[in-house]
């Protein structure tokens, strides 16, 4: 019953958040690049960036007042994969029957250079959520959105010194969280997890074996239990 | 002879000192003042560098960064499953409430849902998480103002609910329980009613609590008119939880936007505050943690019977794809935005915490205050340092 009533509800139209992208696709015009929208979810717009100050006073005036957070994603591959390369990680990826193929777009609403900006905004009136995008040219410079809401200071500071993004106007850019003399940007994907680099991570090995001795008796044990539940083999 | 010589010297001293003080102007600089990274009021390392003039703060600036151990970054390179581990230790004090969004956020990209029995006991621990979270800062707040009986109280009745989490997921403060599709196992027999007691003592505390602080003179005296957030100033902060509900806001995430747990299927309500000072935010937190043992006596009622896991791949992967979640945790919303490339593990996960967005105020509000004021005002906008620094 739980089952075809949600499968209807997610079939059906999302006419909020429909009637919402079409308000803010006029209102934003040349400005905004591409949308995406999840039914019932989230919905994504991908503005320019020289409009990114602009795109967000307008979102602002169309009742999305309540400032979520901002952060940049770098969409580049980082060159050391995951660190799943080490002796003891072989086990987790043999046991996986399809290898793992990695998406290689660059998200909802698409994207066109390595560094993207990010940001959230909710609108209490309407109950829903918004998402902003932008794509950052090589220069990693955009107007602050720090006069529009106050609360994207932190965020912007942070945003700064974790991907090296400048924010023009902002006028205290000082890190948050690194030390002042500390070298590089954190969260890029080419800066090294020296921690994984110095010592492997342990992956599997930490499991402890189940003794030979008790596995086969464990194991019908288990298989038993599933069956009374009314599992399937 | 010497006794009178004295006495004219000390006489002539006084007078020169006198001269000194109309003639030479003093220093009235401005002053620095560090509250913390040690001091009892910041809940771990948290520094407030305040320029003083006089008695009153012209700048307070938070500095940040003592604990921060990189968990954006760590995420990436951990399995799903491996970063609830991580996630546990943001907010300490309501660990599972952290894996919560987490976990919606994963289910929602693959498009699983955990069944009606999980997500029912999902609430529930994530109500008892809020509950031992907020019972502390009921009595810590006492402890910032100079009472210090009310702490006793908290961590006694913590303990109790404490006890409750932990005989289901073997934890006291790191469940690690939730899994994607589901819960780890089901509760254990005679858990119910030995919630429904606790919830009991439970709402004793508070009105004890509210014998103790809410209705006392000195309290209301520290509190009231103290560090005013008005309803803009909240919202274009992005405070969120009860910060902002005492600013006048009423915006509940478990209400208005709920991803699927049960709390849209009992009866209860949001509380909010029009004054939005100190006592506010302290009144509806006490409120909140009353509401909420209402909230978990309804859910011990309903739970659905079934299986508490979805069928998921042993081997979990979760499709490309981007998906912001967030939920009405004991601190505010709390909500992480993954980004997956088809991966064992996230592509990128930013984690948005209420703490930061809800100190990232203080600049604001301590403009001008009192010293012994700066102390009531990060009481009562309560955060874990955890939940800042991440």
């Amino acid at each position: 019953m739980d089952e075809e009533q949600s499968s209807e509800e997610a079939s059906a139209p999302d006419e909020k958040r429909e009637n919402l992208l079409a308000e803010l696709s006029e209102n934003l015009g040349e400005m905004l690049i591409d949308s995406y929208l999840r039914p019932h979810e989230d919905l994504w717009l991908r503005v320019r960036i020289e409009n990114w100050q602009d795109a967000v006073k307008i979102a602002k005036a169309a009742g999305f007042t309540y400032f979520g957070f901002l952060s940049a994603i770098d969409w580049d591959i980082a060159p050391d994969g995951r660190y799943e390369n080490t002796e003891f990680d072989g086990g987790l990826v043999e046991e996986d029957d399809d290898p793992v193929e990695l998406d290689t777009s660059t998200g909802y609403a698409g994207g066109d250079s390595r560094f993207q900006l990010l940001a959230q905004l909710n609108s209490l009136d309407r109950q829903m959520g918004l998402i902003l995008k932008a794509d950052l040219e090589d220069n990693l410079v955009v107007d602050t959105i720090r006069d529009v809401f106050p609360g994207a200071d932190w965020h912007e500071r942070e945003a700064h010194e974790m991907f090296g993004i400048v924010f023009q106007g902002h006028p205290t850019l000082h890190p948050l969280y690194l030390p002042t003399e500390f070298e590089g940007h954190p969260l890029r994907k080419d800066f090294p997890l020296l921690a994984r680099q110095v010592k492997p991570w342990p992956g599997v090995v930490d499991i402890e074996e189940i003794p030979e001795h008790l596995e086969a008796q464990l194991e019908a044990e288990v298989m038993a239990a599933f069956e009374a539940e009314g599992g399937e083999v | 002879m010497t006794a009178t010589s004295d006495r004219e010297q000390m006489a002539y001293v006084a007078a020169q000192a006198a001269d000194a003080r109309i003639n030479v102007e003093l220093d009235t600089g401005d002053m620095t003042l560090n509250i913390g990274p040690q001091h009892p009021a910041t809940h771990g390392t948290l520094r407030i560098a305040c320029r003083l003039d006089g008695e009153q703060v012209v700048v307070a600036e938070p500095i940040m960064g003592y604990m921060h151990r990189g968990y954006e970054k760590l995420c990436e390179v951990r399995t799903y499953p491996q970063c609830t581990t991580l996630i546990n230790r943001i907010d300490w004090l309501g660990s599972f409430a952290n894996e919560v969004p987490f976990i919606l956020a994963a289910e929602r990209l693959m498009e699983v849902e955990a069944p009606p029995r999980a997500q029912w006991i999902r609430t529930i621990l994530f109500e008892l998480s809020r509950i031992a979270n907020l019972a502390l800062f009921l009595g810590d707040m006492g402890v910032q103002i100079g009472a210090l009986t009310p702490v006793f109280f908290a961590f006694r009745d913590r303990e109790r609910v404490l006890n409750q989490i932990e005989e289901v997921t073997g934890g006291r403060f790191h469940p690690n329980f939730d899994r994607i599709g589901g819960l780890k196992d089901d509760i254990p027999k005679g858990w119910i009613d030995e919630t429904r007691s606790v919830m009991t003592k439970m709402r004793t505390f508070c009105d004890e609590m509210e014998d103790l602080l809410v209705g006392n003179e000195i309290f209301q005296a520290r509190c009231r008119g103290v560090g005013v957030i008005p309803g803009d100033v909240a919202v274009g902060y992005g405070l969120s939880g009860a910060n902002l509900r005492a600013s006048g806001i009423d915006w509940d995430l478990r209400r208005d936007a709920n991803p699927g747990l049960a709390w849209d299927q009992i009866d209860w309500r949001v509380w909010t505050h029009p004054d939005g000072d100190s006592f506010a935010r302290y009144w509806v937190r006490l409120q909140e943690t009353r509401e909420a043992t209402r909230i978990v006596d309804q859910l011990l009622d309903g739970i659905p019977s079934g299986p508490i896991m979805a069928k998921v791949p042993r081997i979990i992967k979760v499709p490309a794809g981007e998906a912001y979640v967030s939920t009405e945790n004991p601190l505010g919303e709390m909500g992480y935005y993954i980004v997956s490339k088809g991966d064992l593990g996230p592509f990128r996960v930013k984690i948005r915490t209420p703490s930061f967005n809800n100190i990232s105020v203080v600049p604001w509000v301590m403009k001008g205050v009192y010293v012994p004021d700066v102390i009531t005002i990060l009481g009562s906008l309560y955060f874990i340092l955890g939940d800042i620094d991440r």
